[in-house]
């Protein structure tokens, strides 16, 4: 449902006369634009996966640059969708106040509090015509010792909400359908790496979009945030690859 | 009442001969001590550690040099429902200090709707300490209940250090008390022992610390809130010497 701003759509500062902000409408078209990103909540931690475009076929792929995955804190890792230069001065101030946070009260900070941190830190830059908004979704995940296993995501207009299952993106639609189908509290982050990697193939348009590489790191109760292994990651991208094989096969 | 007359007058002459004349000429030197120096809480402070929660206990005096400017000071001060501090150093220095951790940990609470630890407490505590280091005299002893870990003790001595302990004493009285805590501290001590165990150590340092004395304050933490005593007089445990 897009609107044009004729005028209204200058600066941040500004309302339409519909009660719009149109800058952060703008901010997150950008974010629709950039490749799907997946975030599932299982039964022992966060599994966080990406769809990363490979823009060029000279592209070194063992030098891990230009990646969407992010380690926050002891035990908190994020996922980004959208301006990536713009998500790494999000990511950076994550990591600001969370050290900041530790320093001041002896103790990792809860990922509620971060959260809302973030969240306070985008909506300030939707409120002046000097900064124009930040076109980034931002999922934060980690292992809570009372709470278990969180996800958060924060949205360019400074709204932050907590889920069992998001993703954002190009093809966020098609991935909640997925997300939906399954049955997360129950499973293991074991199980899920494989349909968050099933989940990626499924939303990669072969027409449309360029090559891509799947990303994927996972927050495990007592593990911390680590990068998905390598054999991991390959076991998990080629099931993802036979999975949709095999659904394509089932059309007739 | 005759003899009394005569005291008081004697008492008038000999206060007017040896009182140094406050002159315009009256400096530092000149003036007694108890108009500069500043208001210390000379002090014995001590908290335990208890399966279920924490024993603290001060001394009640305040000194302005050899002047007991309050005798019946509380040096255990609410920093949150379920965390107390001990203050000992400059009275000035801890009611600043403890004032602003209420400040943070009240803030604390509204952006976690939760009660913040006793770890989180003392880390800010310290953060004071050691960042004030050269400004401040303050030695501190943070104890209180949360539902992580418990009863705990973090002491927080003068340079900003901050460390856990099970049985934690400071002040200018502790000096008398390492022997004693040394020789009858065990760990899984009961609330009732503890009680015991830091009334009479409050007891037996203010019997030996002239900057320590009049009531000994009690305080016990658990899940179910604070309960204080106050030992006044006769209930002030008794040991060899005091008759």
């Amino acid at each position: 449902m897009s609107s044009i701003g004729s005028g209204y759509d200058l600066s941040a500062s500004q309302f339409s006369p519909d009660g719009k902000v149109f800058q952060v409408e703008y901010a997150q078209k950008a974010v629709e634009n950039s490749g799907t990103i997946v975030a599932l909540r299982g039964s022992d931690g966060v599994v966080l996966a990406v769809e990363k475009f490979i823009q060029s076929k000279l592209h070194e792929t063992e030098v891990q640059s230009m990646t969407r995955l992010f380690h926050i804190e002891e035990g908190i890792g994020a996922s980004v969708a959208g301006l990536l230069t713009d998500c790494l001065m999000l990511v950076e101030y994550a990591r600001d106040e969370a050290a900041d946070y530790r320093e001041s009260n002896g103790v990792r900070v809860p990922l509620k509090v971060l959260a809302n941190r973030v969240a306070d830190y985008v909506h300030a830059h939707t409120l002046y015509s000097a900064v124009r908004p930040f076109g980034v979704n931002i999922i934060l995940a980690a292992v809570e010792a009372d709470v278990g296993p969180q996800i958060y995501m924060v949205e360019p207009s400074g709204v932050v909400y907590g889920y069992s299952g998001v993703a954002a993106g190009k093809a966020k639609q098609t991935a909640h359908t997925e997300i939906e189908k399954l049955a997360l509290s129950r499973t293991p982050c074991e199980e899920l790496v494989k349909e968050a990697a099933r989940i990626i193939h499924v939303c990669h348009d072969e027409t449309k979009d360029k090559a891509f590489e799947l990303e994927m790191s996972w927050v495990r109760e007592g593990m911390g945030y680590e990068r998905v292994a390598r054999d991991t990651l390959m076991k998990a991208d080629s099931y993802g690859k036979k999975a949709l094989d095999d659904t394509d096969s089932d059309s007739d | 009442r005759v003899h009394g007359d005569c005291y008081s007058n004697m008492a008038t002459m000999t206060s007017k001969m040896f009182l140094p004349a406050i002159s315009a000429e009256a400096n530092e030197f000149s003036k007694p001590d108890w108009l500069t120096e500043e208001l210390s809480t000379g002090t014995t402070i001590a908290a335990i550690e208890f399966d279920g929660g924490v024993v603290i206990g001060a001394d009640s005096r305040t000194t302005s040099g050899s002047y007991i400017a309050n005798r019946v000071t509380d040096k255990l001060t609410k920093v949150t429902d379920y965390i107390y501090c001990c203050r000992s150093g400059s009275a000035a220095d801890t009611q600043a200090v403890a004032d602003i951790v209420n400040y943070h940990l009240n803030f604390y609470k509204m952006e976690h709707g939760d009660e913040p630890s006793v770890r989180t407490a003392a880390s800010t505590f310290r953060n004071l300490c050691y960042n004030n280091r050269d400004s401040l005299s303050a030695g501190i002893l943070v104890a209180g209940w949360d539902k992580r870990n418990g009863g705990q003790v973090y002491t927080v001595p003068l340079g900003g250090m901050w460390t856990r302990m099970p049985v934690a004493i400071g002040g200018s009285g502790s000096s008398y008390l390492y022997g004693y805590v040394d020789a009858n501290y065990k760990p899984g001590m009961k609330k009732d022992e503890c009680l015991k165990f830091i009334a009479n150590a409050i007891s037996l340092a203010i019997n030996r610390d002239g900057s320590s004395g009049g009531v000994v304050r009690l305080a016990c933490i658990t899940k179910d809130g604070v309960e204080r005593f106050v030992l006044t007089g006769d209930q002030i445990p008794k040991f060899y010497e005091d008759s």
